[in-house]
């Protein structure tokens, strides 16, 4: 008869270290193409792709963009898109949550390899898509007024994780229970290192502001990779 | 709700284990989850209990650390557990905190029937 032999390893691994090392690849192979890779992050509805509009409106006379769609069924968010002009890809997850690296590596090869500004819109979620890297240089969270302003503590990590907050719908603000200072204090708790942009992509008041941003921000990598 | 994904991810690196080690069975699964890691705990069990069925580690159990939001301030070195996610050093009052702590997916250990 076999003696059962019990024995006890130490792993010690991150167990979400495959999707990070793919990221870490993606975001490499982007920075020597000199692309700025944003990574939007929401919960459904906040104004994603609408903002993605009004940004495409602004930037595409200047510069070359591109746009991830990531959503759980349809191409309704790529063919918005791709009726500003802009080539766009959907990722359809098929019932997942969030977009892992893996998915955004597959649809690799077809991104130009000249451009300036990579765009991925999350699917529409504020807690699964802040634990996986897709790559990006920059991550934003949105928060549109309607959502309410007490958002940013009750989902931390989409806050603390990223680089930038954008409140969105800034024009239905009289109208609804949202004070952007309150919302703005309660997400510079979690991260004070956090950008704040209030825009409305309607009106377009401070879309200009957040473009430029980017552009900054496009710059900063463009002098650090040179 | 992404444990099931999580999960997924976690059994890559089991089965690999176990492979390596000609191993048997999965007894055990120990796992270090940092409060700001993104999972919940009770999620991963049940996920876990869903996942493992006709694979190595189907009689195994899953052990679930948990791990508070550590962070040290630049400044003063102070270390704080922080349970109201508000990032100003206690100490010397600096926002310049970093997370030390909590962040954490890990798979710690395994325990295997060789």
């Amino acid at each position: 008869m076999n003696k059962v032999v019990k024995k006890e390893i130490t792993v010690l691994e991150d167990i979400l270290g495959s999707n990070k090392k793919i990221a870490s690849e993606i975001r490499k192979k982007l920075e020597e193409r000199g692309i700025l890779t944003i990574n939007l992050m929401s919960s459904p509805g906040a104004g994603k792709t609408t903002l993605l509009e009004a940004i495409a409106e602004r930037l595409k006379p200047h510069s070359r963009m591109a746009v991830v769609e990531g959503d759980i069924e349809t191409e309704r968010d790529a063919e918005r898109i791709r009726a500003k002009g802009i080539p766009a890809w959907q990722i359809t997850t098929g019932g997942a949550c969030h977009l892992e690296a893996k998915m955004l590596a597959k649809i690799f090869p077809q991104i130009p390899e000249t451009l300036d500004f990579l765009f991925i819109e999350n699917v529409g979620n504020l807690v699964c898509p802040a634990s996986y890297d897709l790559g990006e240089n920059l991550r934003c969270v949105l928060l549109s007024s309607p959502e309410g302003d007490d958002k940013p503590k009750k989902y931390p990590k989409a806050f603390i994780s990223s680089h930038c907050l954008i409140i969105t719908k800034a024009d239905l603000v009289p109208l609804v229970p949202f004070d952007p200072e309150k919302a703005k204090k309660e997400a510079l708790e979690l991260n004070p290192k956090l950008k704040v942009f209030v825009v409305s992509a309607l009106t377009g008041a401070g879309v200009d502001d957040l473009v430029e941003y980017f552009r900054s921000e496009l710059l900063k990598l463009k002098k650090a990779d040179a | 709700m992404h444990e099931l994904s999580i999960i997924a991810s976690l059994f890559d690196i089991l089965l690999e284990k176990a492979k390596e080690q000609n191993a048997k069975k999965i007894v055990r699964v120990v796992l270090k989850v940092g409060r700001l890691s993104g999972a919940i705990p009770d999620f991963l069990e049940s996920s876990f209990d869903i996942y493992k069925k006709d694979t190595l580690a189907e009689e195994a159990t899953l052990e679930v650390t948990a791990v508070p939001l550590k962070v040290r301030c630049a400044p003063c070195g102070t270390e704080t557990i922080k349970d109201d996610y508000i990032f100003v050093c206690p100490a010397c009052g600096s926002t310049d905190l970093k997370i030390v702590e909590g962040t954490e997916l890990l798979l710690e250990k395994i325990e295997l029937e060789v």
